[in-house]
């Protein structure tokens, strides 16, 4: 939130020129027939994506030579927002004169890209993005069609965030990489989730089969597990692990080691004890919270020379982060 | 090209009348109304004056309270937040209940109340976009603190049975607040006949300025303040007066009352001439009887053309419209006056909202009217949905 967010404004002042000229003259909207591609010696394909009820729709003409693979015209309906019907001209315009393999690559960049004005200013806002996503789902719909296969083989990897094209490969090993905890730092990093927004949670504009939340809980359920596996590996190698690397279980046994070999038994020589709480991680320290049993209790030193002695034994054998709490 | 302001429900012009009475109220008489000397009570006649309409326009007596707000979203907000901190939250009371096609200052403010741990039940309208006075019988419990449900919808129109949904409260005990933003100056309003004990409502809505609105409070029942801080509007509500304002809604206010009968024959005339052009073309729907509908406004669903789209090429020719399609806004999701009307999922994303005031002229309807037709003929040429091949042609054989 800043200066710029507070009144708002219109997200067709965020339109290019380009887009909005395409939304009031097409250039490729209108159909192709059968006798279109008997006189251009060509095959017809007529490619359906998108659905009424989500808000868009279009439909792709393509007129394909069987021999070259080349698309010799290619035409376009759309049931949309201006912004469906801008990008669906422009990506009739890129797949004309293409083979159908060039054409597969052309990805929905390439269409936002080829409507701006300027090369560095978007040509939509972010939440208009998804609608060039569509232009280029029905290129893969329709070249599947051309090739009878599914249009699942055009695409090399799972494809997690449609507008920003990043996969769920790379997603997670952002996470690994950089201990990404919350799915705004994954949005930073890679992008995922900044524009259309169905990618984030379910309950969005389209049903994803794979959410950023999911996907972020998943991998670092992942990162715990294998923190703990790396623990529990050096410790039976009998390799020294460091204190902040324990499981929580191993923390707690180490502390009440730790507080057997320097504190108790000088406690119960007075005719008291104490006994470990619980331990919790507090920013970079961990709180240690203790409670005195027998004569302890209620002696003067419990809060100072006592409590210093027992903080200090810990600080020195386990870690210089952790603080100690009488209750 | 013509310029034809369609956007009625969104906010109005502020009638020049409106504009004249709150002029001397910047440079001459500025004074703060809690001030002792004279450039204080300067204001006093004018804003007693001010009160007595708003008093005289909904039929309020004097032992009501009429709490001038800075916007009705603010009237909103204060009640189900204030019924929450009297009743609710001290263990009294668990449950509000409220419809599905509230404002969002409502519904929003609801869902935070959930959060809360207040259990909130959003009733559904029928296909006429209208809540059925049962339904509020059927989920009022004696742990129900407060029944809001809107006197008219903002985009259907539609008018709610805010008598007989009063009649059921009343009967239980409950309280009872209705968001009256757009009943005032489209219908009559009289808040004792209704017997409504909260109402909120703002200025802009009826040709009034933007930045002022007011609640109703049936006999001056306690409210927890929303805004603390002084002892203005009797305390109920603090922060300076805003005399220029409060001043501007009681004279649109007055006036509103007055054109009431031309909004009911001349609105509704030049309304229902544009309604039945439209509806010549094939496949155009509109939500609601006519009847029940306040007489500015009609939503129409338009058969394979989408909202933004329609709303683009009204605006190309001077005609602002609006639309609840998602496309429209950050938020994707379809609209939900057209989910609840129960409209076929196609048609989820094709409403476009018209709504007409006072000044709008039979040129500008019949200007309107060309216009309309031309968009739907140009976006349906382009619709891969509309009347167009067979489905069992769109794969290769």
């Amino acid at each position: 939130m800043a200066k710029q967010d507070l009144i708002g404004g219109s997200i067709w002042e965020e339109y290019s020129l380009k887009v909005q000229q395409l939304m009031n003259n097409p250039r490729n909207q209108g159909e192709l027939t059968e006798e279109d591609a008997k006189r251009l010696g060509g095959e017809l394909i007529i490619a359906d994506y998108g659905a009424e009820s989500c808000g868009d729709a279009v439909r792709l003409y393509w007129i394909v030579d069987p021999k070259t693979d080349r698309i010799l015209d290619a035409k376009f309906k759309s049931f949309g927002c201006g912004t469906a019907i801008a990008s669906s001209d422009t990506m009739v315009e890129l797949c004309k004169g293409k083979t159908v393999d060039e054409a597969v690559k052309i990805t929905n960049i390439d269409v936002e890209k080829a409507m701006r004005d300027t090369p560095d200013k978007p040509a939509v806002p972010p939440q208009k993005m998804h609608c060039s996503v569509m232009a280029y789902d029905v290129i893969k719909k329709a070249a599947s069609l051309y090739k009878g296969v599914d249009m699942e083989s055009f695409e090399d990897e799972i494809i997690v965030c449609e507008c920003a094209r990043v996969s769920l490969g790379t997603i997670r090993e952002v996470i690994k990489l950089n201990d990404l905890k919350t799915v705004e730092e994954i949005t930073d990093y890679t992008k995922a989730g900044a524009f259309c927004k169905s990618c984030i949670k379910p309950g969005g504009h389209e049903e994803r089969e794979y959410y950023l939340v999911d996907i972020l809980a998943d991998v670092r359920k992942e990162m715990e597990e294998e923190r703990l596996k790396e623990a529990v590996k050096r410790q039976e190698s009998g390799e020294e692990v460091s204190f902040k690397d324990m499981t929580l279980v191993q923390k707690i046994k180490a502390i009440d080691s730790a507080l057997d070999e320097s504190i108790r038994q000088y406690l119960i020589m007075d005719g008291g004890n104490m006994e470990v709480l619980d331990i919790k991680q507090n920013g970079e320290y961990t709180d240690v919270y203790i409670r005195y049993l027998g004569a302890c209790s209620g002696c003067a030193s419990s809060t100072s020379g006592t409590l210093y002695a027992i903080e200090s034994v810990l600080k020195e054998k386990l870690d210089p982060n952790i603080r100690v709490l009488p209750i | 090209m013509m310029k034809v302001y369609l956007d009625n429900n969104a906010t109005t012009m502020v009638d020049p009348r409106v504009k004249a009475a709150m002029d001397p109220f910047f440079t001459e008489i500025y004074g703060n109304p809690n001030s002792l000397h004279d450039y204080g009570t300067a204001c006093h006649p004018a804003l007693r004056k001010a009160m007595d309409r708003m008093y005289e326009a909904i039929k309020a007596r004097d032992e009501d309270d009429i709490v001038i707000t800075s916007c009705a979203t603010e009237s909103n907000n204060w009640v189900l937040k204030g019924v929450y901190f009297d009743l609710i939250k001290n263990g009294e009371k668990d449950h509000i209940i409220t419809t599905e096609v509230e404002h969002p200052s409502i519904t929003a403010t609801c869902r935070w109340l959930e959060e809360q741990g207040v259990r909130i039940t959003y009733l559904p309208v029928n296909s006429d976009g209208i809540v059925e006075a049962h339904t509020v019988r059927d989920f009022i419990t004696d742990k129900t603190a407060l029944v809001s449900v809107m006197w008219a919808n903002n985009e259907t129109g539609a008018i709610f049975p805010i008598e007989e949904i009063a009649e059921i409260c009343k009967e239980k005990g409950v309280l009872f607040h209705t968001d009256g933003v757009q009943a005032i100056g489209k219908i009559p309003v009289d808040v004792i006949k209704a017997g409504v004990d909260f109402m909120s409502f703002s200025a802009h809505k009826f040709h009034g300025p933007k930045g002022v609105g007011a609640l109703y409070i049936r006999n001056g029942h306690p409210l927890t303040s929303l805004l603390h801080g002084g002892e203005h509007m009797g305390g109920r509500r603090s922060g300076t007066l805003n005399v220029a304002g409060i001043v501007g809604m009681g004279k649109a206010i007055e006036l509103a009352n007055y054109y009431l009968k031309f909004e009911e024959e001349n609105v509704r005339r030049l309304r229902d001439k544009l309604e039945d052009a439209i509806l010549e073309l094939p496949d155009i729907y509109s939500v609601g009887p006519r009847e029940n509908r306040t007489p500015n406004t009609i939503l129409v669903s338009i058969r394979g053309v989408e909202g933004e789209a329609m709303l683009w090429d009204l605006n190309r020719a001077g005609i602002a419209a609006s639309t609840g399609s998602a496309c429209a806004s950050e938020n994707l999701e379809a609209n939900p006056i057209m989910t609840a009307v129960g409209a076929d999922s196609e048609l989820a994303h094709t409403a476009v909202r018209l709504s007409l005031s006072r000044f709008t002229t039979e040129d500008e309807i019949d200007y309107t009217i060309e216009h309309f037709k031309n968009a739907v003929k140009r976006l349906r040429e382009i619709s891969s949905s509309y009347a167009y091949l067979p489905e069992n042609m769109n794969t290769k054989q």
